[in-house]
């Protein structure tokens, strides 16, 4: 039994056929093709499938599809504008903050949910926020850095 | 070149990575594209008496069944090429493969891998390598439990006479170590996916580390040459030594040559964890002989890795280690046996530092519990005995360039050890 799910994806409302049993992340990557998000563990462990619920990081491999109807879903996909990268995603880059990149949405968008709600975290806040997103080739100090970076106000943003 | 040297320069891939636009294998979605699982042995040694896959290949949905059959070429795979794409007849190892299923979603194809008829007649099976080196031990595989060397069943290194060393020791120091199976888990999983291109070649877009190296099994796996096979690869969600072997590849090919329409095949992280190939786990049996003023005269190591059933890069890391295993140190008389045994498990194989950094572990904790036995600091033992240039390694070569004396002075001053000043005159340029 299919149900059709709305939702707003990324500032865009979708419409999509969804089965009780499919994922946030199932419906994502295999029916709306948003390939951010990664299958890493597929069962609430690793982080890689990290999206934005209202705001708030959630694991998308967690969420049934059917329970975000009507709600804000944000991945990466998301945050940059007119191609001008988010001070997160141009951090990343230039502090050289993803080796393999697989984590490194997950990694982005709990580090946005972050900022958004405190602008000026400590370092053991930060810590925090990324706990939950596994990085096995270990950049979790570049992360750090990056993030820190962007709190400090070196990537403001840019005026459009 | 010099504009270069000392300062950082974007990554190629990072804007990729930082705006998810880099596309890693199971991010590939084609038309029409279906999806593979595969049986594997739910037990850990036996021998298939009856399969039959054909409820399984009536059922709706589903495009394909393979089994051993369907294999054009050579059915082995690996560096040495002894594990079986999927098995004929004999299981080794739990989760071990016998039949893949394609359908049009993976939820149909592991109701179709239900319909699959399979007899297994267990047998029993060993799990410990040192019980699987006895005389009367189950075989794990028909020509014995133990890897042969040229040099015989051990991989030896000899070095002057141990028995000698042990007697002009003031100490006989002994000590075993061991390492458990560990798993790379890298973040993306093991995922292939296959299909006839435009040109008629095999198409296969592969998390691989090694390229070239598995496009050789491949091409004898399949029975074609290599430039039917366009083996594309680069973007790897880390691999740490899990994708120097396939895992996937091999299954996504042969569907794809036999049904003619593009696969994937990726497997779950529980699949993964549990059948895949893994760091193995090693004893070291360390024998020491000691002078009262530190220095080791004498030792004997024996060592005995696990590969599981198959040979996976087994007997590489034992070669590897036993190279190795005696460590830095200016040892006259080195004697060094390493087995390769085979277990009912999942073959070990590479990664990070295989047969490397195991040996390194137990070695180091060897001298610890020397410096703790004759009563000496840690750093001293290690500074006493650390190669100088001139000194003779394991292997009989003569050491050149070293530099671990300098290299544990800097690691004292990071950690904020102030050594004696004895130590701080040392130099790896002589004793």
């Amino acid at each position: 039994m299919k149900y059709i799910l709305s939702f707003v994806l990324n500032g865009q409302p979708v419409d999509v056929l969804a089965e009780p049993t499919d994922t946030l992340l199932d419906v994502l990557r295999e029916k709306l093709r948003v390939m951010s998000p990664k299958r890493g563990c597929d069962e609430g462990d690793c982080g890689a499938c990290t999206v934005l619920l209202n705001g708030e990081p959630v694991r998308s491999c967690l969420t049934l599809a059917l329970s975000v109807a009507g709600q804000e879903v944000m991945t990466v996909e998301g945050l940059s504008k007119n191609g001008k990268l988010h001070p997160l995603q141009r951090a990343f880059h230039e502090h050289y903050a993803a080796q393999c990149g697989f984590c490194t949405p997950g990694m982005i968008l709990a580090a946005k949910a972050l900022l958004d709600k405190n602008p000026h975290p400590t370092r053991e806040e930060i810590v925090e926020a990324i706990s939950g997103n596994l990085c096995r080739c270990g950049t979790y100090q570049e992360v750090l850095e990056a993030v820190q970076a962007v709190a400090r106000g070196e990537y403001a943003e840019v005026k459009e | 070149m010099t504009e270069y040297v000392g300062k950082p320069i974007p990554r190629y891939d990072g804007i990729g990575h930082v705006t998810g636009r880099t596309t890693f294998v199971d991010d590939i979605h084609l038309p029409g594209m279906l999806y593979i699982k595969v049986l594997l042995s739910p037990v850990h040694k036996g021998i298939i008496r009856h399969l039959d896959v054909s409820a399984a290949e009536r059922m709706p949905g589903v495009a394909g069944v393979i089994t051993a059959k369907d294999v054009p070429g050579k059915n082995a795979y690996g560096l040495i090429p002894d594990q079986p794409v999927f098995t004929p007849e004999h299981i080794r190892y739990k989760g071990e493969r016998i039949a893949a299923v394609a359908a049009v979603d993976e939820d149909t194809a592991m109701e179709a891998l239900e319909k699959i008829k399979l007899e297994i007649e267990e047998q029993t099976p060993v799990f410990d390598p040192f019980e699987a080196m006895q005389p009367d031990a189950p075989l794990v595989r028909p020509e014995g439990n133990v890897w042969v060397f040229n040099s015989g069943t051990t991989r030896k290194i000899r070095l002057g006479d141990v028995e000698e060393g042990f007697k002009q020791a003031d100490y006989i120091i002994e000590g075993t170590y061991t390492n458990s199976t560990n798993d790379h888990a890298p973040m993306e999983p093991q995922v292939s996916v296959a299909y006839i291109d435009e040109t008629d070649r095999l198409a296969i877009h592969t998390v691989s580390q090694d390229l070239y190296f598995h496009l050789g099994m491949l091409s004898a796996i399949f029975n074609l040459p290599m430039n039917k096979i366009r083996y594309i690869g680069g973007t790897v969600g880390g691999g740490f030594g899990a994708k120097n072997d396939i895992h996937c590849d091999h299954v996504a090919g042969l569907m794809a040559l036999k049904i003619r329409k593009p696969v994937k095949y990726r497997l779950t992280r529980h699949e993964e964890m549990l059948y895949t190939t893994k760091r193995g786990p090693w004893t070291f049996e360390f024998k020491d002989g000691v002078k009262k003023d530190g220095r080791i005269v004498a030792r004997k190591v024996r060592t005995i890795h696990d590969t599981g059933a198959y040979s996976g890069m087994g007997p590489y890391v034992v070669d590897k280690n036993a190279i190795l295993v005696a460590g830095p140190f200016a040892i006259p008389n080195i004697w060094i046996d390493g087995i390769c045994v085979y277990t009912n498990k999942p073959p070990a194989s590479s990664m990070r530092g295989f047969g490397i950094i195991n040996g390194t572990s137990a070695e180091q904790l060897q001298m610890n519990r020397i410096a703790e036995a004759i009563g000496m600091d840690p750093w001293e033992i290690r500074f006493i005995n650390a190669w100088r240039d001139g000194d003779i390694g394991a292997t009989q070569f003569t050491v050149v360039a070293a530099g671990l004396i300098e290299a544990m002075k800097r690691a004292a001053e990071l950690a904020g050890v102030e050594l004696p000043e004895r130590l701080k005159a040392m130099s790896s340029r002589g004793r």
